[in-house]
Protein backbone atom coordinates (compact mmCIF):
# COMPACT_ATOMS: atom_id res chain seq x y z
CA UNK A 1 0.00 0.00 0.00
CA UNK A 2 1.00 3.78 0.09
CA UNK A 3 3.72 5.53 1.83
CA UNK A 4 3.27 5.95 5.58
CA UNK A 5 5.07 9.18 5.91
CA UNK A 6 2.69 10.48 3.16
CA UNK A 7 1.58 13.96 4.51
CA UNK A 8 -2.15 13.72 5.63
CA UNK A 9 -3.21 16.76 3.68
CA UNK A 10 -2.04 15.06 0.61
CA UNK A 11 -3.82 11.32 1.14
CA UNK A 12 -7.27 13.36 2.14
CA UNK A 13 -7.28 15.86 -1.12
CA UNK A 14 -6.04 12.82 -3.27
CA UNK A 15 -9.13 10.58 -2.25
CA UNK A 16 -11.57 13.48 -1.61
CA UNK A 17 -10.93 15.28 -5.44
CA UNK A 18 -10.97 11.57 -6.87
CA UNK A 19 -14.60 10.64 -5.24
CA UNK A 20 -15.33 14.73 -6.25
CA UNK A 21 -14.60 14.17 -10.10
CA UNK A 22 -16.30 10.98 -10.09
CA UNK A 23 -19.70 12.32 -8.97
CA UNK A 24 -19.94 15.66 -10.40
CA UNK A 25 -18.69 13.82 -13.81
CA UNK A 26 -22.43 12.77 -13.53
CA UNK A 27 -24.90 15.51 -14.75
CA UNK A 28 -28.18 13.49 -13.45
CA UNK A 29 -26.38 13.34 -10.01
CA UNK A 30 -25.83 17.02 -9.81
CA UNK A 31 -29.15 17.50 -11.04
CA UNK A 32 -30.45 15.59 -8.19
CA UNK A 33 -28.10 16.97 -5.75
CA UNK A 34 -26.53 13.72 -4.54
CA UNK A 35 -23.10 14.47 -2.28
CA UNK A 36 -20.97 12.02 -0.90
CA UNK A 37 -19.83 11.79 2.55
CA UNK A 38 -16.10 9.91 2.81
CA UNK A 39 -14.84 8.40 6.23
CA UNK A 40 -11.30 6.29 5.33
CA UNK A 41 -13.06 4.55 1.87
CA UNK A 42 -16.32 4.07 3.31
CA UNK A 43 -19.01 6.53 1.53
CA UNK A 44 -22.23 7.67 2.53
CA UNK A 45 -24.65 9.15 0.04
CA UNK A 46 -26.73 12.31 0.92
CA UNK A 47 -29.89 13.70 -0.78
CA UNK A 48 -30.33 16.83 0.02
CA UNK A 49 -33.96 17.98 0.32
CA UNK A 50 -35.86 19.60 -2.18
CA UNK A 51 -39.04 19.97 -4.18
CA UNK A 52 -38.46 18.50 -7.42
CA UNK A 53 -38.13 15.43 -5.58
CA UNK A 54 -42.11 15.00 -4.01
CA UNK A 55 -43.80 12.43 -5.66
CA UNK A 56 -46.75 12.51 -3.51
CA UNK A 57 -48.19 16.09 -2.56
CA UNK A 58 -50.60 15.00 -0.60
CA UNK A 59 -48.17 13.14 2.02
CA UNK A 60 -45.79 14.72 1.08
CA UNK A 61 -43.89 12.03 0.34
CA UNK A 62 -40.19 11.64 -1.94
CA UNK A 63 -40.80 10.18 -5.67
CA UNK A 64 -40.49 6.11 -5.04
CA UNK A 65 -38.43 6.89 -8.53
CA UNK A 66 -36.01 9.44 -6.64
CA UNK A 67 -35.36 6.76 -4.64
CA UNK A 68 -34.89 4.32 -6.59
CA UNK A 69 -32.60 6.58 -8.53
CA UNK A 70 -30.77 7.91 -5.38
CA UNK A 71 -30.49 4.14 -3.83
CA UNK A 72 -29.13 2.94 -7.90
CA UNK A 73 -26.66 6.15 -7.59
CA UNK A 74 -25.06 5.04 -4.68
CA UNK A 75 -24.32 1.65 -5.39
CA UNK A 76 -22.63 2.25 -8.53
CA UNK A 77 -20.41 4.91 -6.87
CA UNK A 78 -19.57 2.33 -4.08
CA UNK A 79 -18.80 -0.29 -6.83
CA UNK A 80 -16.52 2.45 -8.98
CA UNK A 81 -14.95 3.56 -5.77
CA UNK A 82 -14.30 -0.29 -4.43
CA UNK A 83 -12.99 -0.49 -7.85
CA UNK A 84 -10.62 2.05 -8.32
CA UNK A 85 -9.38 2.58 -4.70
CA UNK A 86 -5.80 0.61 -5.25
CA UNK A 87 -4.82 2.08 -8.16
CA UNK A 88 -6.08 5.50 -6.71
CA UNK A 89 -4.13 4.91 -2.93
CA UNK A 90 -0.79 3.69 -5.66
CA UNK A 91 -0.91 6.62 -7.74
CA UNK A 92 -1.37 4.42 -10.76
CA UNK A 93 -4.52 6.90 -11.45
CA UNK A 94 -5.71 10.52 -10.88
CA UNK A 95 -9.54 11.10 -11.55
CA UNK A 96 -9.60 14.79 -12.80
CA UNK A 97 -13.42 16.34 -13.62
CA UNK A 98 -11.91 18.70 -16.08
CA UNK A 99 -10.18 15.70 -17.38
CA UNK A 100 -13.48 13.36 -18.78
CA UNK A 101 -10.84 11.02 -19.95
CA UNK A 102 -9.35 10.77 -16.37
CA UNK A 103 -12.36 9.11 -14.89
CA UNK A 104 -12.90 5.61 -14.43
CA UNK A 105 -15.66 4.13 -16.44
CA UNK A 106 -18.64 3.02 -14.11
CA UNK A 107 -20.48 -0.43 -13.93
CA UNK A 108 -23.47 -0.23 -16.22
CA UNK A 109 -26.37 -1.66 -14.22
CA UNK A 110 -27.69 -5.15 -15.36
CA UNK A 111 -30.78 -5.31 -12.90
CA UNK A 112 -32.02 -3.33 -9.37
CA UNK A 113 -34.70 -4.24 -7.46
CA UNK A 114 -35.86 -1.82 -4.81
CA UNK A 115 -37.97 -3.10 -1.49
CA UNK A 116 -40.09 0.12 -0.55
CA UNK A 117 -40.43 0.47 3.18
CA UNK A 118 -41.71 3.54 4.60
CA UNK A 119 -42.44 6.89 2.62
CA UNK A 120 -39.80 9.28 2.21
CA UNK A 121 -40.46 12.08 4.17
CA UNK A 122 -39.80 15.39 2.60
CA UNK A 123 -36.16 15.74 4.64
CA UNK A 124 -32.68 14.84 3.67
CA UNK A 125 -32.01 11.04 2.65
CA UNK A 126 -28.76 9.04 3.23
CA UNK A 127 -27.71 5.79 1.76
CA UNK A 128 -24.98 3.51 2.33
CA UNK A 129 -24.15 0.26 -0.28
CA UNK A 130 -22.22 -2.63 0.39
CA UNK A 131 -20.64 -4.53 -2.64
CA UNK A 132 -21.45 -8.26 -1.47
CA UNK A 133 -19.52 -9.90 -4.39
CA UNK A 134 -17.37 -8.36 -7.05
CA UNK A 135 -15.77 -10.40 -9.84
CA UNK A 136 -13.92 -9.47 -12.95
CA UNK A 137 -17.22 -9.17 -14.87
CA UNK A 138 -20.06 -9.03 -12.87
CA UNK A 139 -20.92 -7.57 -9.12
CA UNK A 140 -23.75 -7.97 -6.57
CA UNK A 141 -24.22 -4.68 -4.30
CA UNK A 142 -26.55 -3.97 -1.60
CA UNK A 143 -27.65 -1.14 -0.69
CA UNK A 144 -29.54 0.98 2.12
CA UNK A 145 -31.61 4.42 2.59
CA UNK A 146 -32.67 5.98 5.91
CA UNK A 147 -33.55 9.35 6.91
CA UNK A 148 -33.77 10.67 10.57
CA UNK A 149 -32.80 7.03 11.94
CA UNK A 150 -30.19 4.49 10.65
CA UNK A 151 -32.14 1.47 11.37
CA UNK A 152 -35.50 2.39 10.09
CA UNK A 153 -35.05 2.26 6.66
CA UNK A 154 -37.07 3.96 3.93
CA UNK A 155 -35.76 1.20 1.28
CA UNK A 156 -33.44 -1.23 0.35
CA UNK A 157 -32.35 -2.25 -2.99
CA UNK A 158 -30.15 -5.65 -4.82
CA UNK A 159 -28.92 -4.77 -8.07
CA UNK A 160 -26.37 -6.32 -10.51
CA UNK A 161 -24.20 -4.88 -12.55
CA UNK A 162 -21.55 -5.04 -15.47
CA UNK A 163 -17.95 -4.30 -14.61
CA UNK A 164 -16.25 -2.11 -17.20
CA UNK A 165 -13.51 -4.28 -18.86
CA UNK A 166 -10.16 -2.51 -19.18
CA UNK B 1 -69.02 7.43 -17.84
CA UNK B 2 -66.35 9.56 -18.81
CA UNK B 3 -64.90 9.31 -22.18
CA UNK B 4 -60.82 8.15 -23.12
CA UNK B 5 -60.31 11.86 -23.88
CA UNK B 6 -61.39 12.94 -20.33
CA UNK B 7 -59.60 10.33 -18.72
CA UNK B 8 -56.14 11.14 -20.52
CA UNK B 9 -57.12 15.05 -19.12
CA UNK B 10 -57.35 13.97 -15.62
CA UNK B 11 -53.98 11.95 -15.74
CA UNK B 12 -52.15 14.80 -17.31
CA UNK B 13 -53.52 16.87 -14.54
CA UNK B 14 -52.38 13.71 -12.39
CA UNK B 15 -49.05 13.79 -13.26
CA UNK B 16 -49.05 17.77 -13.50
CA UNK B 17 -49.67 17.81 -9.78
CA UNK B 18 -46.82 15.22 -8.93
CA UNK B 19 -43.59 17.85 -8.95
CA UNK B 20 -41.09 15.34 -9.89
CA UNK B 21 -42.78 14.30 -12.76
CA UNK B 22 -43.41 17.64 -13.71
CA UNK B 23 -39.32 18.25 -13.04
CA UNK B 24 -38.79 14.98 -15.32
CA UNK B 25 -41.18 16.74 -18.05
CA UNK B 26 -43.54 13.30 -18.43
CA UNK B 27 -46.71 14.00 -20.80
CA UNK B 28 -49.19 11.25 -20.15
CA UNK B 29 -50.26 10.05 -23.93
CA UNK B 30 -52.88 7.00 -22.88
CA UNK B 31 -54.29 5.89 -20.17
CA UNK B 32 -57.30 3.44 -19.46
CA UNK B 33 -58.35 0.51 -17.99
CA UNK B 34 -55.00 -0.61 -15.65
CA UNK B 35 -52.76 0.50 -18.35
CA UNK B 36 -50.88 4.05 -18.85
CA UNK B 37 -47.92 4.54 -21.65
CA UNK B 38 -46.38 8.05 -20.40
CA UNK B 39 -43.24 9.70 -21.85
CA UNK B 40 -41.22 12.13 -21.35
CA UNK B 41 -38.02 13.71 -23.66
CA UNK B 42 -33.94 13.11 -23.08
CA UNK B 43 -32.31 16.05 -21.44
CA UNK B 44 -28.62 17.31 -20.89
CA UNK B 45 -29.05 17.21 -16.87
CA UNK B 46 -30.48 13.92 -17.14
CA UNK B 47 -27.30 12.25 -18.49
CA UNK B 48 -25.94 9.52 -16.69
CA UNK B 49 -22.43 8.47 -18.84
CA UNK B 50 -20.93 11.98 -20.04
CA UNK B 51 -18.72 9.77 -22.43
CA UNK B 52 -21.72 8.71 -24.63
CA UNK B 53 -24.77 10.78 -23.62
CA UNK B 54 -26.78 8.25 -22.61
CA UNK B 55 -29.70 9.06 -19.79
CA UNK B 56 -29.10 7.58 -16.60
CA UNK B 57 -31.03 4.42 -15.10
CA UNK B 58 -32.23 6.30 -12.21
CA UNK B 59 -34.47 8.50 -14.97
CA UNK B 60 -35.68 5.32 -16.69
CA UNK B 61 -36.86 4.05 -12.66
CA UNK B 62 -38.84 6.88 -12.27
CA UNK B 63 -40.54 7.29 -15.34
CA UNK B 64 -41.69 3.33 -14.93
CA UNK B 65 -42.50 4.00 -11.61
CA UNK B 66 -44.81 6.65 -12.39
CA UNK B 67 -46.05 4.70 -15.17
CA UNK B 68 -46.68 1.55 -13.54
CA UNK B 69 -48.91 4.27 -10.54
CA UNK B 70 -51.04 5.70 -12.99
CA UNK B 71 -51.73 2.45 -14.27
CA UNK B 72 -52.66 1.04 -10.92
CA UNK B 73 -54.94 4.47 -10.32
CA UNK B 74 -56.56 4.00 -13.50
CA UNK B 75 -57.57 0.12 -12.73
CA UNK B 76 -61.29 -0.34 -13.26
CA UNK B 77 -61.48 -1.00 -9.52
CA UNK B 78 -61.09 2.90 -8.80
CA UNK B 79 -57.77 2.85 -6.01
CA UNK B 80 -57.86 5.90 -3.64
CA UNK B 81 -54.10 6.25 -3.82
CA UNK B 82 -51.11 3.82 -4.56
CA UNK B 83 -47.69 3.23 -3.51
CA UNK B 84 -44.66 1.11 -4.60
CA UNK B 85 -44.06 -2.22 -2.32
CA UNK B 86 -41.44 -3.23 -4.86
CA UNK B 87 -39.93 -2.91 -8.12
CA UNK B 88 -37.55 -4.82 -10.03
CA UNK B 89 -35.85 -3.30 -13.53
CA UNK B 90 -34.09 -4.58 -16.12
CA UNK B 91 -31.96 -2.85 -17.98
CA UNK B 92 -31.48 -4.56 -21.50
CA UNK B 93 -29.77 -1.84 -23.13
CA UNK B 94 -28.71 2.17 -23.44
CA UNK B 95 -31.67 4.28 -24.32
CA UNK B 96 -30.09 6.23 -27.56
CA UNK B 97 -29.31 9.63 -26.55
CA UNK B 98 -31.39 12.63 -27.92
CA UNK B 99 -35.00 10.35 -28.16
CA UNK B 100 -37.67 10.84 -26.43
CA UNK B 101 -38.25 7.59 -23.96
CA UNK B 102 -41.33 5.94 -23.26
CA UNK B 103 -42.65 3.42 -20.56
CA UNK B 104 -46.00 1.33 -21.29
CA UNK B 105 -47.49 0.08 -17.51
CA UNK B 106 -49.97 -2.67 -17.62
CA UNK B 107 -51.71 -3.75 -14.05
CA UNK B 108 -52.09 -7.27 -14.96
CA UNK B 109 -53.74 -8.34 -11.73
CA UNK B 110 -55.39 -6.99 -8.50
CA UNK B 111 -56.49 -8.08 -5.65
CA UNK B 112 -58.35 -5.66 -2.95
CA UNK B 113 -55.27 -4.52 -1.70
CA UNK B 114 -52.26 -5.37 -3.84
CA UNK B 115 -51.91 -4.58 -7.69
CA UNK B 116 -49.44 -6.72 -9.63
CA UNK B 117 -47.74 -4.51 -12.70
CA UNK B 118 -45.35 -5.47 -15.89
CA UNK B 119 -43.69 -1.94 -17.48
CA UNK B 120 -41.26 -1.42 -20.54
CA UNK B 121 -39.25 1.04 -21.62
CA UNK B 122 -38.65 2.08 -25.26
CA UNK B 123 -36.79 5.15 -26.96
CA UNK B 124 -38.13 5.64 -30.55
CA UNK B 125 -36.86 2.31 -31.61
CA UNK B 126 -40.61 -0.07 -30.39
CA UNK B 127 -39.15 -3.13 -30.99
CA UNK B 128 -36.57 -3.06 -28.68
CA UNK B 129 -37.06 -2.63 -25.32
CA UNK B 130 -34.29 -0.34 -23.31
CA UNK B 131 -35.45 -1.71 -19.98
CA UNK B 132 -38.60 -3.94 -18.39
CA UNK B 133 -39.48 -3.84 -15.36
CA UNK B 134 -42.47 -6.06 -12.95
CA UNK B 135 -43.29 -4.30 -9.51
CA UNK B 136 -46.55 -5.01 -6.83
CA UNK B 137 -48.12 -2.04 -5.91
CA UNK B 138 -50.76 -0.98 -2.93
CA UNK B 139 -53.89 -0.42 -3.95
CA UNK B 140 -55.55 1.78 -1.36
CA UNK B 141 -59.79 1.52 -1.27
Amino acid sequence: MGDRNEPLHQIKSRRDSALAAMVTGVPYMTWLGIRFDRRGDELTAILPYDDKLIGNPMLPAIHGGVTAAFLEVTAIIELGWAAMWEDLESGRIAPDAAVPDSLPRLPKTIDFTVDYLRSGLPRDAYARARVVRSGRRYASVHVEAWQDNRARLIAQATGHFLMPQP
Amino acid sequence: MTDPDDHARIAQQFIEAIPHARALGMRVDEIGAGRATISMPWAEHLVGDPRTGVIHGGVVSALMDTCCGAAVMAHPTNPRSTATIDLRIDYMRAATPGQRITARAECYHMTRSVAFLRAVALDEDPDNPVAAATGAFTAER
